[in-house]
């Protein structure tokens, strides 16, 4: 697996990840889980419309939405996450994933590779225990994407 | 010299009252300067590798139970030197107080704590309610990180026998008291690993035959405080139905939750002999030919 697969957006981040050091990427990754967004209202006050991804350490919800545009421009999906502030671990890779994936196409997001997680260079910092949750994350933001791609062909 | 003791009702119940320290005690400790000298000190243990950074009680140093206590190569403990020199660098000495807290009712803190004691560190202290009850009464917390004068820390020579079993002991304890702090799911082999957390692998499911099953958790109150004596005394004696004097060994999945029932039969209701199988579901669920219980039942001494 190489940086070139990802969507250039979550290249940056890798990048960014990579160029430092193991304390350092701790320290970006924490910066991570203070920039997660909150959730909009509607889905604030909509928990049934999220889905818990039980594979994380802590509780994680997260959905995926289409967004259409006009004519001739593909639809892009919107990621939206919803993970307790004493979970910095866990917000910390939704905000990564935020970032780096969100308002891509569908296919854009199903390009990218499973163990991406392992790019970001803290599996020894973070534990492969940790990690695991991390790409089930991933995994099932893909699942979910897939689903409603299927959904509209 | 080891810092005075905290003299308080409930904690005057327990067998070991040294080995608690209560959140009003920390915080007047920390107010009249104690974290200064390096007499005292605060560490914080987390099952969140990035929890301490969000904020932690002030002058508290960080130890991360799987990068600072865990072997890096072999499934064990670091050894001697590499806790000497962790010591010393979060500003511990031989003779220092320690007291740790952390978060999840003080699950990983206990496991902690469980480390420190296989080197034989005298005086080291939980605080009870540990970090989620420090903040809900609105302890102060800072994102500083202190830098402490470096420890003297001597090599010292883990010695495991005391407190740590394994899988062999484990054999060898039949018709001693187990007790299995895991969910009820994992007990009767429902399912391997925690609810809601992730899938670790063991390729069996059910209990060790005869372990009592008291989750972990029952031992700790609404607000992460160890439960009174009595009420201890209840679960574990009661329930579980140990006798004083028993030798007793508790286990989880990985050791950690057992820590904390560890830390209240040996401390708070003075069980002598107390061993923590650190090996655990992960290591008996998976090893070939050990006997295994299902179901809800203890089940029998194996023949």
């Amino acid at each position: 697996m190489n940086n070139q697969t990802l969507p250039a957006s979550l290249a940056e981040i890798v990048d960014d990840f990579q160029a430092l050091t193991e304390p350092e990427r701790l320290q970006l990754l924490l910066e991570f889980s203070q920039g997660l967004p909150e959730l909009p209202d509607r889905l604030k006050d909509h928990p049934e419309l999220l889905e818990q991804v039980v594979e994380c350490q802590s509780p994680l919800f997260l959905t995926v939405e289409t967004e259409k545009h006009d004519a001739g421009n593909p639809d892009s999906v919107r990621l939206y996450f919803k993970a307790p502030p004493e979970a910095p671990t866990t917000r910390g890779f939704a905000g990564v994933l935020h970032e780096g994936l969100d308002g891509l196409t569908a296919p854009e997001i199903l390009a990218v590779p499973d163990d991406m997680p392992e790019l970001l260079g803290l599996t020894r910092a973070i534990t492969p225990l940790r990690m695991r949750g991390m790409t089930a994350m991933l995994g099932r933001i893909k699942r979910k994407v897939a689903a409603s791609a299927a959904v509209k062909a | 010299m080891p810092y005075p003791v905290e003299q308080n009702e409930k904690f005057s119940e327990y067998a070991h009252p040294e080995r608690l320290v209560s959140t009003e005690w920390l915080a007047e400790a920390l107010e009249s300067g104690a974290v200064g000298d390096g007499k005292l000190v605060v560490v914080e243990s987390d099952e969140d590798v990035l929890l301490y950074e969000t904020g932690h009680i002030p002058g508290a140093v960080k130890i991360d139970w799987h990068t600072d206590l865990n072997d890096e190569v072999t499934r064990d403990y670091v050894d001697g030197e590499a806790f000497a020199a962790l010591a010393a660098v979060k500003g511990i000495s031989r003779d220092s107080t320690v007291v740790i807290y952390g978060d999840k009712s003080n699950w990983w803190a206990a496991y902690a704590l469980w480390v420190f004691t296989l080197f034989g560190h005298e005086d080291v202290r939980l605080l009870d309610g540990g970090r989620d009850k420090w903040i809900a009464e609105g302890h102060k917390l800072t994102t500083e990180v202190p830098r402490p004068a470096p420890g003297e820390y001597p090599v010292v020579e883990r010695k495991d026998a005391p407190i740590r079993a394994f899988k062999d002991d484990v054999l060898a304890h039949f018709g001693k008291p187990l007790i299995d702090v895991r969910s009820p799911e994992e007990y009767s082999g429902q399912r391997t690993h925690m609810p809601a957390y992730p899938e670790e692998g063991a390729l069996r499911g059910g209990h060790i035959p005869t372990a009592a099953s008291i989750p972990w958790a029952r031992a700790a109150d609404g607000d992460g405080t160890y439960r009174k004596r009595a009420e201890l005394e209840a679960l574990y004696l009661g329930e579980a139905g140990l006798r004083e004097g028993d030798d007793v060994v508790a286990y989880c999945r990985i050791g950690e939750r057992s820590s904390h029932t560890w830390f209240a039969l040996k401390y708070l209701l003075g069980f002598e002999t107390v061993r923590n199988y650190d090996g655990s579901w992960t290591e008996w669920g998976n090893a070939v030919r050990v006997p295994i219980t299902k179901g809800t039942e203890r089940g029998t001494v194996p023949a």
